[in-house]
């Protein structure tokens, strides 16, 4: 089907389904609950399971039976439901299933607001469960890509055998834009029938558990687990450089919808002249640490600006990755608030010594 | 002489391990009825149970069928996930009343109230086991455990929680009965309850739970014949045995 | 006659089925298992009318009941 105006979450809604997913446990929240509208009508007509939970906690624990099932499963959800997914996303991990979790971030913290917000940042790239356990963790900035990532989410997660988490905000989630679906199908399917639960029929009883009392065996499975995270960080970086290779004097690291906000700034900085870049992670576990100094460490760049719909979080993945290496500085909007333009503007000038604008 | 005809052995769909359960620990009884009836309903190969966090968290080493193992109290919430993608496949969860009547209070009572096809049993030792002998929901009044050790002040912690009663009033068709199996009669009568369970799950008919009453030598202080004594003269006048509802009666108006 | 066959090693010593029995057939072990436990074991095996009760009891499936020729069957199980 050619270009469609769509909602993003309904657009998420879509993705799945071209991505196959069989079985959808959902929880109402704002701002993502039009992915629950949309499936509860969309996945009975393509024959894929629909439930509406008691609670996001048991939600994701429905996905845990599904996925260790054999079943393509996902949920979606927005922060303070996710924070009640995270005891599920350990056992996940721990149980190597595949399964993808969506987190229309919204601001906090405690029940916060219902604006959009990138404050569960940290949460998704080092928090979320107890236990060694990674998500992979991909942050869309717009609505094609994330129909785009949510296809790619599932194929991940089972190339994996490990939870794929995307965070987009509120805006990506409530802003309509066209998409196309056009050439996106579906992954294909995972063979489950070595360690699935689908009944013993003519095979030994297979058992998805996470018990394991023997400390040998459990630091067998953390090492296989870590193996997985460090091939991830060598195969799944993703990000994008926006006008880096003309000698910026600054460089703007941004991601999701603020990286768009960066995108017009940059644009009318650099009709006055002045040459500031954009770094863009796609791909925020694994962090792109490489790309990240090869863009900051030319000489032109002499200091890097990181800009988030929060207090600073993927600052620490900046600074861990730039090693001092260059002056670091945050503008941060919370509250929900999305920062404008000008604002960017200013405060890059101010960065650069060539105009005025204070840190808010 | 004729060739000996056995006429009790282990159900084949119990694995042959030695269990760790305590010595007279009843657990061990309803694994056994459970397995029986996979055996004469001829289950074993499409069902999938679901092991709890408690001292039946090893369930899966002594059943012969596929097995997940759920977060403390999520049980219903996986099988609701497995029921939901493998409809004609046979799912129960086997629970503590830490599990069920506590932490996962949530779980049971709506996939019960959604009406979710699986089935539950639940075992009631009015007691946390594996992790030494707390005061659980269903803590009989002025019973010492670790956490009340001066009794179960109803007070302080309210009266002990009667599941299968509550699951009754829910207006979704479901079967669910109270059973125990701290004497032989009351084991046959158990098995009688489980079987019926698995039946309607056969059939697609309805959500079925069956609340056992089971003893806990180690964490009640007592020897095992003493448990069942106390168990017979104290839980079940409070936990009253029988059916509490069946999908063949109508919701009481 | 009815032949019962306690698992020593399997058998934990809890009596239950000592007690249940109606014809006192079975008694407690003065030779322990390999675990330690003293387990039960046929005091009085003639007397046992292969009523199943001993092995319904057990919670650990520790009984084992076979009968020669006709069986009397007390009740459905």
């Amino acid at each position: 089907m050619a270009k469609k105006l769509m909602k993003g979450n309904e657009a998420i809604g879509e993705a799945a389904i071209v991505a196959g997913a069989q079985a959808y446990f959902c929880y109402p929240i704002t701002p993502q609950t039009e992915v629950a509208e949309y499936l509860a009508k969309r996945m009975p007509e393509v024959g894929g399971v629909f439930v509406q939970a008691e609670s996001e906690l048991a939600a994701s624990q429905m996905i845990f039976g599904a996925a260790a099932a054999g079943a393509r499963a996902f949920t979606t959800s927005s922060s303070p439901g996710i924070s009640l997914m995270g005891e599920a996303m350990s056992y996940i991990a721990a149980a190597e299933l595949p399964a993808v979790f969506i987190n229309i971030i919204r601001c906090g913290p405690g029940l916060g607001g219902i604006l959009p917000s990138q404050g569960d940042y940290l949460q998704a790239t080092k928090g979320g469960g107890h236990g060694d356990y990674r998500f992979l963790v991909l942050a869309p900035s717009t609505v094609q890509e994330t129909v785009d990532l949510t296809i790619e989410a599932f194929r991940l997660a089972d190339k994996y055998r490990n939870p794929v988490l995307l965070i987009g905000d509120g805006l990506i989630g409530q802003m309509m834009e066209p998409v196309d679906f056009e050439g996106r199908g579906a992954p294909p399917t995972l063979d489950t029938s070595a360690w699935a639960t689908t009944g013993c029929v003519g095979r030994e009883p297979h058992i998805v558990k996470t018990l394991f009392l023997d400390p040998n065996e459990l630091e067998r499975r953390n090492r296989k687990m870590r193996d997985k995270y460090e091939q991830m960080k060598r195969e799944e970086v993703r990000f994008e450089a926006y006008l880096c290779d003309d000698a910026p004097e600054l460089l703007v690291a941004a991601y999701g919808t603020t990286a768009r906000v960066v995108r017009t700034a940059i644009d009318r900085l650099r009709e006055d002249g002045v040459k500031v870049g954009m770094f863009r992670p796609i791909s925020v576990f694994p962090f792109p640490d490489e790309p990240v100094r090869q863009l900051a460490f030319q000489p032109s760049v002499r200091s890097v600006l990181v800009v988030e719909m929060s207090m600073g979080q993927m600052l620490e993945d900046v600074e861990r990755a730039l090693q001092g290496r260059r002056p670091i500085h945050f503008y941060g909007r919370g509250g929900g608030n999305v920062p404008a333009p000008e604002e960017l503007v200013r405060e890059c000038r101010r960065l650069l010594g060539n105009g005025q604008g204070g840190r808010p | 002489m004729s060739e000996p005809t056995t006429i009790f052995k282990r159900p084949a769909s119990m694995r042959d391990a030695f269990t760790h359960y305590c010595p007279g620990c009843t657990h061990g009884v309803i694994h056994r009825l459970i397995a029986e009836t996979l055996d004469e309903l001829g289950l074993r190969e499409r069902t999938i149970g679901i092991a709890p966090v408690g001292c039946s968290v090893l369930a899966y080493n002594y059943f012969y069928c596929d097995f997940q193992e759920a977060a403390h109290g999520r049980a219903p919430a996986l099988a609701t996930g497995i029921k939901r993608v493998l409809p004609d496949r046979i799912v129960f969860t086997y629970q503590g009343d830490g599990d069920l009547a506590s932490i996962g209070t949530a779980e049971i009572l709506h996939a019960a109230n959604r009406g979710e096809k699986f089935t539950t049993v639940f075992v009631n030792n009015a007691v946390y086991g594996m992790t030494g002998g707390q005061m659980a929901p269903t803590t009989m009044p002025n019973q010492v455990t670790t956490t009340c050790p001066r009794g179960r002040d109803v007070n302080l912690a309210g009266w002990p929680f009667p599941v299968a009663d509550v699951l009754a009033q829910l207006r979704t068709p479901a079967y669910v009965e109270r059973v125990a199996v701290h004497t032989p009669r009351h084991i046959i009568n158990a098995k009688r309850a489980i079987k019926q369970a698995f039946r309607y799950q056969m059939e697609g008919r309805c959500y079925s739970f069956i609340e056992v009453l089971s003893t806990c030598p180690t964490n009640w202080g007592k020897t095992p014949a003493e448990a069942c004594k106390w168990l017979d003269e104290v839980m079940v006048p409070y936990f009253k045995l029988g059916l509490k509802k069946s999908p063949d009666r109508p919701p009481v108006e | 006659m009815p032949r019962v066959q306690v698992d020593r090693d399997r058998c934990k010593g809890c009596e239950l089925c000592v007690q249940a029995c109606p014809q006192k057939v079975l008694a407690i072990s003065s030779r322990i298992n390999f675990k330690g436990y003293f387990p039960a074991e046929p005091r009085r095996p003639e007397l046992c009318l292969g009523c199943r009760i001993c092995a319904i009891t057990c919670p650990d499936v520790a009984i084992e009941i076979a009968v020669h020729g006709c069986r009397y069957n007390f009740f459905d199980y």
